[in-house]
């Protein structure tokens, strides 16, 4: 821009980057203070923000080692985190690679085919996508616990009935790959079927090897999308062992067993990698928002 | 697509070879179609043996469709759809038609069964003989035999009879022997032992030398038990104690007698409109109703207000030129969106905390005052707008960083010329240009938190409550968080009630969502 600026402006500066600090101070005041009660000791000390002496107590706990405290008594861990990071690894990752799967197929219909309804179908998912699941939780429990009644490796305090409710949620994914398969020229899969192959290979061995990126990004955004999923699992999982991330961590600042300092810890180490790995997909999550999705 | 272009050469020399090589193997894909076919067919079999026809219907549906789309070639596109449409049917269709469903019934913790099962229960319903109990308890005489042993309290007599192995199923009742004191019949098994043979023990039956019949009455008794209820051919279950006669009552899910006491547990029935009644009619349940509806509006519309007008601002700020490190703050500006939601409430929770909080810690040092968060409704109320804020604003900011960009550097040429300053750009050239394609997603934002159950459920739980509510209500619940508390939290568990107002709020829901698509619409019109 080619405007032409005073000696004023310059003040301008000084004091938006002054207001910007401040800003950043208050906003990453509780993402740094979490870090710090983590490394503090004791679970009620309400001391100095930065530590005056670091204990790597809660850290032992969180990582599943007991600890002998200053009184000589053993301290075992209160939760068994890992278990359940594990838990929501092992969750996220089947729903997400089926959840790939079952776009990617319908995707391929939408964007190649032509057939009835064809927008009715795909305006239906997006409308139906935006009625939260919350309002439906009761009739999700009522399905599980009668599928489970007559299949108990799906009903309730099963992950595979956890894996199951999250398949419902790809129309989104469909609208994505949908528009990416778009861009990707039809001339080359046309050649392939006038060389003999079937739609299925068409699909599977021409288009897929071509959709990698965009795959890799909705498997990503899937598998955030049911990491930090609360609601049906809170539902669904209840007994420790089988919990999730998300449902289990409440449990730390419960009001009779108010565990700060371990709550922390575990949560530097389970909110780092997802924290990480959202930023690593920033861009694509972005250009994802401004399509209408929400994150949860 | 520098990759997509080098790619396809390999890929359709692969898909060449493929193509004659698969043509002669189609063995395989039947093989997975027919173990997939029966599969399905066997689900909706063990879903029909179970008594649920109308859900087996359903299912046979979905199976011979998939048959049929499989099977023929009636349709290439439906087999690419087929997988994905019917997981949306099955998780997001169904639940939404299912709980419209169940907010016409009474389905709770009290009338959980169908009516074939509670019927089942009740007539499972046993009563021990007082004169008959006997003190039982299981010695161990060797290791691969175990002895029961019954023990009258009153004449001490003992008895025992050998148990072999454990999980046998006996329909013969077990002859009980009379044992003196002085014969060792081995260790008895502690009581932890005993309950977990609760299941073998209830199968067993132990005849007395007398000719009484003894079963499982109690992790202690056994005992001449007899059922409690006796069915008539009409329906109805008479009391064996005092023939008092209950007869079930479509009406409310219960047995009930002819005086109207209920027999618990009682069964679903449909119940119509009773519980949409019960939100306007009752005085207890509507007052609470009432506020929480109105909060959820206001906590939506500020958290939108808010979240917006710092994310906005935020954006315009870091599109200034003259600003250096614009990226730098724009990533660590986004950080509190790329924090998990369930993490970054619960270290609020903690920091808000009235007592250990570090929040308070602060104040007190400053201002020496001492909040109570958590325990008076208003300030809660606040605590959650200041969170859901510090949540969302993020979004808006990327968002308008994008818009922003698209504005034509010449509008802002033309207002410097004219002598305009910031503030004047900003509400006379950056806010109209943006706020329209905003504008469809603002009302998403507001659909969001109109429903942002995680963020009441994991910080507040809705708590402090009102006091004086029938139905256990948060000041600080939204609608959502209410109907969760209503179905899963409290002991009543009134699935029908949540499911009715669950449906309330899907009709709100579906108007957002058809204001979002025509603003949508709108959008891509003027484009």
């Amino acid at each position: 821009m080619a405007i032409v600026t005073g000696k004023k402006n310059q003040w301008r500066v000084w004091a938006t980057h002054a207001f910007l600090w401040a800003l950043l101070a208050v906003m990453l005041f509780p993402l740094l203070a979490v870090v710090s009660i983590s490394l503090r000791p004791g679970n009620f000390s309400t001391g100095a923000l930065i530590p005056t002496e670091i204990s790597l107590e809660h850290w032992k706990l969180a990582l599943g080692f007991s600890y002998v405290g200053s009184d000589g008594k053993e301290v075992t861990p209160p939760f068994p985190v890992l278990l359940w990071l594990w838990n929501s690894i092992k969750v996220a990752t089947i729903s997400a690679v089926l959840i790939v799967a079952l776009s990617t197929t319908a995707a391929y219909a939408f964007a190649r085919f032509k057939f009835k309804y064809k927008s009715s179908l795909l305006n239906g998912m997006l409308l139906l996508e935006m009625f939260p699941r919350v309002l439906a939780l009761v009739a999700i429990f009522a399905i599980f616990e009668r599928l489970g009644a007559h299949f108990p490796w799906l009903g309730i305090e099963t992950h595979a009935s956890v894996i199951v409710a999250y398949l419902g949620g790809v129309a989104t994914h469909i609208w994505t790959i949908k528009g990416y398969f778009e861009t990707i020229p039809q001339e080359i899969e046309e050649n392939a079927r006038v060389d003999g192959a079937t739609h299925w290979q068409t699909f599977y061995r021409v288009l897929l090897p071509m959709a990698v990126p965009i795959l890799m990004v909705v498997f990503v955004l899937a598998f955030i999308g049911t990491i930090i999923e609360y609601p049906i699992a809170s539902i669904l999982l209840r007994e420790e062992q089988n919990l999730t991330l998300a449902v289990g961590s409440k449990y730390y600042l419960a009001d009779q067993k108010y565990l700060w300092g371990d709550f922390a810890a575990a949560a530097v180490l389970s909110g780092l990698p997802i924290t990480l790995v959202f930023l690593a997909a920033q861009k694509w999550i972005v250009s994802g928002l401004t399509s209408g999705g929400v994150k949860g | 697509m520098s990759a997509a272009a080098s790619l396809p050469e390999t890929s359709l020399a692969d898909a060449r070879k493929s193509a004659s090589a698969h043509k002669q193997t189609p063995l395989l894909g039947w093989a997975i179609a027919i173990v997939a076919a029966f599969a399905g067919l066997y689900f909706v079999f063990s879903l029909y043996v179970a008594g649920q026809a109308l859900w087996a219907l359903g299912a046979l549906i979905l199976v011979a469709l998939g048959i049929a789309i499989y099977a023929t070639n009636w349709s290439i596109a439906a087999r690419y759809t087929y997988p994905g449409l019917t997981a949306i049917f099955i998780f997001i269709a169904l639940p939404l038609l299912f709980t419209m469903q169940i907010g016409f019934t009474n389905y709770s913790s009290n009338n959980l069964l169908t009516f074939d099962r509670a019927t089942a229960y009740l007539l499972e319903q046993t009563t021990a003989d007082e004169a008959s109990v006997h003190e039982f308890a299981v010695h161990e005489v060797s290791t691969s035999m175990l002895a029961l042993v019954l023990t009258n309290p009153k004449t001490k007599e003992r008895y025992s009879a050998a148990l072999v192995g454990s999980s046998r199923s006996l329909t013969e009742p077990l002859q009980a022997s009379p044992t003196p004191d002085t014969f060792d019949v081995g260790g008895g098994l502690q009581l932890r032992d005993r309950i977990a043979m609760r299941d073998q023990l209830m199968r067993i039956q132990v005849a007395l030398p007398g000719g009484e019949v003894l079963s499982y009455a109690g992790l202690r008794e056994f005992a001449k038990v007899t059922p409690v209820w006796k069915q008539s051919p009409d329906g109805s279950l008479t009391r064996n104690e005092d023939g008092e006669v209950f007869k079930p009552n479509d009406k409310t899910g219960y047995y009930e007698s002819a005086s109207g006491d209920k027999l618990t547990p009682g069964y679903t029935v449909n119940v119509g409109f009773a519980n949409y009644a019960r939100m306007i009619n009752d005085e207890n349940f509507r007052a609470p109703f009432i506020s929480i509806f109105i909060w959820t509006l206001v906590f939506a519309l500020l958290s939108v207000f808010f979240v917006t007008a710092i994310g906005t601002s935020l954006a315009v700020i870091l599109n200034w030129e003259a600003l250096k490190g614009a990226t730098i703050y724009r990533t660590l500006l986004f950080l509190p969106y790329a924090v998990p939601g369930f993490i970054s409430i619960l270290v609020f929770k903690g920091l808000f905390n009235q007592n250990f909080g570090e929040i308070n810690t602060i104040l007190n040092a400053v201002f020496g005052i001492k909040p109570a968060w958590f325990a008076d409704p208003l300030l809660a109320k606040v605590m959650l707008l200041i969170v859901n804020v510090w949540l969302g604003f993020p979004y808006i900011m990327v968002l308008c960083t994008g818009l922003i960009k698209s504005i034509p550097a010449d509008l802002y040429e033309a207002s410097a010329i004219a002598g305009a300053g910031p503030l004047t750009n900003f509400f006379k050239i950056t806010l109209p240009l943006i706020i329209k394609p905003l504008a469809p997603l603002l009302v998403g934002v507001f659909a969001f938190n109109f429903n942002n159950f995680v963020l009441i459920a994991l910080l507040t739980d809705g708590r402090p409550d009102f006091l004086n509510t029938k139905v256990p209500a948060g000041t600080n619940d939204i609608l959502v968080s209410y109907t969760y508390r209503i179905a899963f939290k409290d002991s009543g568990s009134d699935f029908g009630l949540a499911a009715a107002i669950s449906t309330v709020v899907f009709f709100m829901v579906a108007i957002m969502a058809l204001t979002h698509l025509r603003l949508m619409k709108a959008n891509q019109g003027t484009k």
